[in-house]
Order: structure tokens, then sequence, then C-alpha cells
């Protein structure tokens, strides 16, 4: 995959976002307006120079240290450059610099960056910004790009956050730098729920829990008392959909993130699993199992009477929809193996798109609808991705037990679970870009699986 | 300069997210040590279970498991020799009722497992049944590959791994 990082010079990029407050930042210093039709470089990254591109972060200075619930304004200024760093960093796109070993900048240089210097340093791209405590008890952090070479703005927003939310506006910094160099959508702003695992392999101990995307602000939904499957966002980030244990009939529940409360969602059934909600958030898929017959169904997000999908007599199971609610790709046993599907949304035209050796599994759809992404089993479990019709299959990662790929909000990244080989019984969270060539480990506080990327935070 | 501003203030979302829930009644489902464990002396005489106990049963069945080829269900020599000897004793006593626990070895991803082992304690349930014991009296229940009895990731275990459990109720 070929990522074209763009130095175009056109004017900042102000994206208003509901939720999350924002507004330009009063610059300290008014900034010399961005040229408007100057001929720029353009960057071309592709797997090779990948790391080519470097990004110089300092601390973000603040015009007068407070002390706030977060720490004070100068901490956070650094932190927050930290976290910026750290996303530029994992997306591996970048060679962010920063902020420590980084000259520190006074205010005054924000809007106004030495380039002169900064090109000494080698950077190509630079990142400033400003912490202030509003006289509210809130935060405004400014953020802004520039072309070193060129000594232009290429992005610049402002974010007011409450204290407790003082890295949120670090992630929206990171998704502005990031979005206006590749064309790329966002992501950092988002959380990730997922299965915490701890104990041995025969017991093990699983509890839903939601932390950022970075592994920040980590908390548990459920106490491990009842094992827990297969958890999923729902697409306004309110709901969870997952599967438990709970009084010993495997079935599914919808834990509601503001009312804290879990709701039975189907009743009287003695197996169901795999839940996915459709792109509006109205409906959910599952798989119901009858007299030993797994086939998928849809339900009502708020309950009701399934709607039966598929009929075969093999396990149908993974239903995922496409973007726009239109087709569902499903993975089925029907050919003797498992093999993914599409489908029209109201269960007609079933089609086989797999037929690489081996089995597929736990299809994903892209969020950008342009790749389905997958578990190849053959020897190993891969996480793979292939177009919607079967073709341009790639397989990302080569260990022995990945399973269950989930994307980021842009469509650029995949969380998914590596379990170990052996009696351990250790599984961890890891993410892959479509490269292939950039995966890690996210941290988690315990063992983890079964992750599940939210939608990008309002 | 332009100013976009957004009036929402994002104190709210920070309660948003909840903590643990502690006050359900949730149980843990039986580990693999429970209904596993052969028991103090299971005599071929029957032992000193009390009749028509989940110890008695055991004590009196050839096997309280059954297992399965990769990826199958079906019912082969050896598991319908244990499902007979089952069937017998379930015939003898009525009253009681059985749970079959499904389980698949880790080859396979999770939500398929969870079918799979669906479908052995299906199998196991629709044999009994052909043998007599009224499908009323047994309930099933999947795994997957949620709780394995042996821990390796080879074969032997993996054999071991692939199977329908029958638990006696009372």
């Amino acid at each position: 995959m070929k990522l074209r990082i763009l130095f175009a010079a056109t004017t900042a990029l102000f994206v208003a976002s509901p939720g999350l407050a924002q507004e330009q930042p009063a610059a300290p210093q008014p900034t010399a307006p961005a040229g408007e039709s100057q001929e720029l470089p353009t960057i071309d990254v592709t797997d090779e120079s990948a790391q080519d591109l470097t990004i110089i972060i300092p601390p973000m200075p603040t015009q007068q240290v407070v002390s706030t619930p977060a720490g004070s304004t100068d901490a956070l200024g650094r932190q927050i450059a930290q976290i910026v760093t750290d996303n530029l960093r994992n997306s591996g796109l970048f060679k962010p610099l920063g902020p420590t070993g980084v000259r520190a900048i006074p205010v005054s240089e924000v809007s106004a960056p030495d380039f002169g210097y900064w090109r000494g340093a080698t950077a190509q791209a630079l990142v400033h910004g400003f912490v202030r405590a509003n006289g509210d008890g809130n935060l405004t952090v400014g953020c802004y790009l520039y072309d070193v070479a060129l000594g232009t703005e290429l992005a610049r927003e402002g974010f007011i956050v409450s204290p407790a939310d003082w890295r949120r506006a670090a992630h929206k910094c990171s998704d502005t730098i990031y979005t206006r160099l590749t064309g790329e959508g966002p992501y950092f702003d988002s959380r990730v729920i997922y299965v915490s695992e701890t104990g041995p392999k025969n017991r093990r101990i699983k509890r839903l829990a939601i932390m950022d995307q970075d592994g920040a602000n980590h908390r548990f939904l459920t106490n491990g008392q009842s094992i827990v499957l297969t958890p999923r966002f729902s697409p306004d980030e309110r709901r969870i959909a997952y599967m438990s244990y709970q009084d010993d009939k495997p079935s599914l529940y919808v834990y509601d993130l503001n009312a804290r409360t879990q709701r039975l969602l189907v009743t009287n059934v003695s197996l169901a699993f795999a839940p996915r909600f459709s792109p509006d958030g109205r409906w959910i898929l599952f798989t119901m199992s009858v007299a030993g017959n797994a086939d998928v169904y849809r339900i009502a997000a708020g309950g009701g009477t399934p709607q039966r999908l598929t009929t075969a007599p093999g396990i149908d199971t993974g239903g995922s929809y496409s973007p726009d609610g239109s087709k569902i790709v499903f993975e089925s046993d029907r050919s003797g193996s498992q093999q993914l599907y599409v489908m029209n949304a109201d269960g007609s035209n079933q089609q086989r798109i797999s037929f690489g050796g081996g089995r597929y599994a736990t299809p994903a759809w892209s969020p950008r609808g342009d790749l389905i992404a997958f578990t190849r089993m053959g020897g190993g479990f891969r996480i793979g991705v292939m177009n919607p019709s079967g073709g341009g299959e790639k397989l990302l990662t080569d260990a022995w037990g990945d399973e269950g790929p989930s994307w980021s909000p842009n469509g650029r990244v995949l969380l998914f679970s590596r379990g170990a080989q052996g009696p351990s019984g250790k599984s961890d969270i890891w993410s892959v870009d479509l490269t292939g060539s950039t995966s890690r480990r996210i941290p988690t506080q315990l063992d983890g699986s079964d992750p599940s990327w939210g939608p990008l935070r309002p | 300069m332009a100013k976009v501003k957004t009036a929402l203030i994002v104190a709210t979302m920070a309660v948003a997210v909840v903590g643990c829930q502690k006050k359900r009644p949730e149980t843990l489902p039986p580990g693999p040590g429970g209904p596993v464990d052969p028991g103090p002396a299971p005599g071929p005489g029957g032992g000193g279970a009390q009749p028509g106990t989940a110890e008695h049963f055991k004590q009196n069945v050839v096997s309280d498991t059954i297992n399965f080829d990769f990826d199958q269900y079906d019912i082969d020599a050896r598991a319908r020799q244990i499902l007979d000897s089952q069937a017998q004793w379930l015939m003898q006593y009525p009253n009681t009722r059985i749970s079959l626990e499904g389980h698949a070895d880790e080859r396979g991803t999770r939500e398929y497992n969870l079918a799979l082992g669906d479908r052995r304690a299906n199998a196991a349930k629709n044999y009994l049944a052909a043998r007599g014991v009224s499908p009323a009296r047994i309930t099933t229940i999947s795994y997957g590959k949620e709780r394995p009895i042996a821990l390796g990731s080879d074969e032997a275990s993996w054999a071991q791994n692939r199977r329908a459990v029958t638990i006696v109720i009372n």
C-alpha cells in the first residue's frame, strides 16, 4: 500500500467537531498567511520509506503556569506533546522527535516558528501547541502544524476540554496532524472495548474492559464471574453488544455505557453469539444456534423477534455489515470448511468470496468499504484482507494464533487477538496497519482478547 | 481570523464511562475440574455413591465424556459405547436431568468453535434421545474453546479437548 503524504499549502483546515469543543486558537502573535498557490514538494511514503518523514514536537508551552485537576499547565504541555509523539510513531508513518531532547519554545513562537532553527534540525514538519487554563476550569489546547522547508502553516486547531479529558485534546491534535499529512481519516481519538483475561488456560477469567486506543483510561465493566466474549461497540459508542455466560445461559447482552446497565437481547435460546451492530445502530446481527444448526439472524437493537438471514445446514456465523448497510459478509462451512460469503442485507444472493487455501473466519468489513479483514487458518492463524469480491488477498501477520480483526475508524489499522501457543493460555491485543509492516502489542493491564475498535469520538 | 467554536463542554463525557457492575448474581460456569474429576475410587461394581446421583452416574457409565475428530461432530463407535451406557443409566433413573457440555480444541476461531461445541452437544443429545432418553431431560451448553481440560498445544491435548461431557443435574 502506498500512502501519499502531501505538503500542499492549502489554508489550514478547520473541522468543527461536536462534543469536543473546538476553537481556532487565538494566536499569541499574528501569523503570516499561508501561500495558496505555491508549488510544493510531494512526499511519497511507501513501506520502505515510511520512517523518512521527520516531525519535531517540542513541549507545548503555557503562557501562565496554572494548577489544574489534571496537573499544572506546563506539565500538561509536555505530556500532550509526548502523546502526540507516541501516536505518530505508533502509526508507523513518521519519525517523530520530541518532546525530550528538543528545544523548548516560548509561547511567542507557537504561531511564529523559528523556521531557520528547525531547518538546522533537519525537520520536515513541525508541531507547535500551547496549553491554557481557562477561567471556567476548562483547558484550551492549541495545535499547529508547519512545513519547515517552506515556512508555511499546514493546519491549526484548538480544543477545549475539561481537565479530565486532557488526553483527548492530545489525540485530536494527533488526528489533525495525521489527517493533514496523509489524507487519511482520523483515528487516534477513539476507544477500544475488549475482553480482559487472566488465570490459567483451563479457567480463564474474562471481563469486559474499555480503554483509549493507546491503552490509557483503562477500566473494567464486568466483574469476571461470568465468561464474556466478543464485545462490539455500537456506532454511537454508547452501547456494547456482547456475549455472556451469565446464569449458565450463553446469550447476548447490550451494555449501556451511560446508564451502566445491561439488558438481555435474545431470550429463550440455548446459544446466541457473534453480535455486530448495523452501521445505523438500529440492528444487531448475531448467530443463533437451534438444535445444533447455527445461522445468522438480525434483531432490533432494542430487542424483538429475530429474523433469520441464512438457512444453510452448516455453521453460518460472524456476520458483518458493509458500511452502507446494504450487504453482509459472513463465514460458513457449507462447502465443507469455513469460507467467507457475501449476501444482501435481507439474506438474498449469497456468494462465496474466499477461495485460497485453508479456512477463513471472522470477516470484518472495513468502515471505508474497500476491504474485508479476516482470520485465515492453515498452519497458524493469520490476519489478512481482501476486497469485497474476494480479490487482492493480502496476509498482514504471521503468527501462531492471530484472530478476530477489528478496524480502526479510518480503515487503516486493525486490532486483533494474538494467542500464545502452549499451556500459558496467554493472549494479547495487537495492532497491524494495512502495509503489514507496522505491528505492535497494545498495552493492557492484564491479558486481552476480542478487541473491538470504537468509532472516532465526537 | 475566523473562529470556529462549538460550545459543547466535554465534562459530561468524563462521566459517561462506567466502572464495574457488581450487583448481578453471576455464577461461574463449571470448570473442567468439576465434571471430569474421576471421583474417589470409581469401582466397577458401582462404588458407594447414592443411586441416581451425579457421582453414581460417573461410577456406573463407561465414561461421562465422548471425543470427536478435528472439526467433526459425528458419534463414532467408541462414543456410541459410552452413550449407550449413559442411556442405560438414564433410563434407570428417569427423574434425573442432564446437561451436555460441548467443547472444541483451540484450532478454530472463537465464534465458530461455539457453534462447533453446540453441534457436538446436540449430536450427543440426539443419540441419547434415539436411545429412548426424553429430550426434555437434556439441556445443552457450548463452551467452544473456552474451557480446555488439556493445556498443551499438541495433538494429544487437542484430542482430549474435542469433547462432549454429560453432567447429571438433579
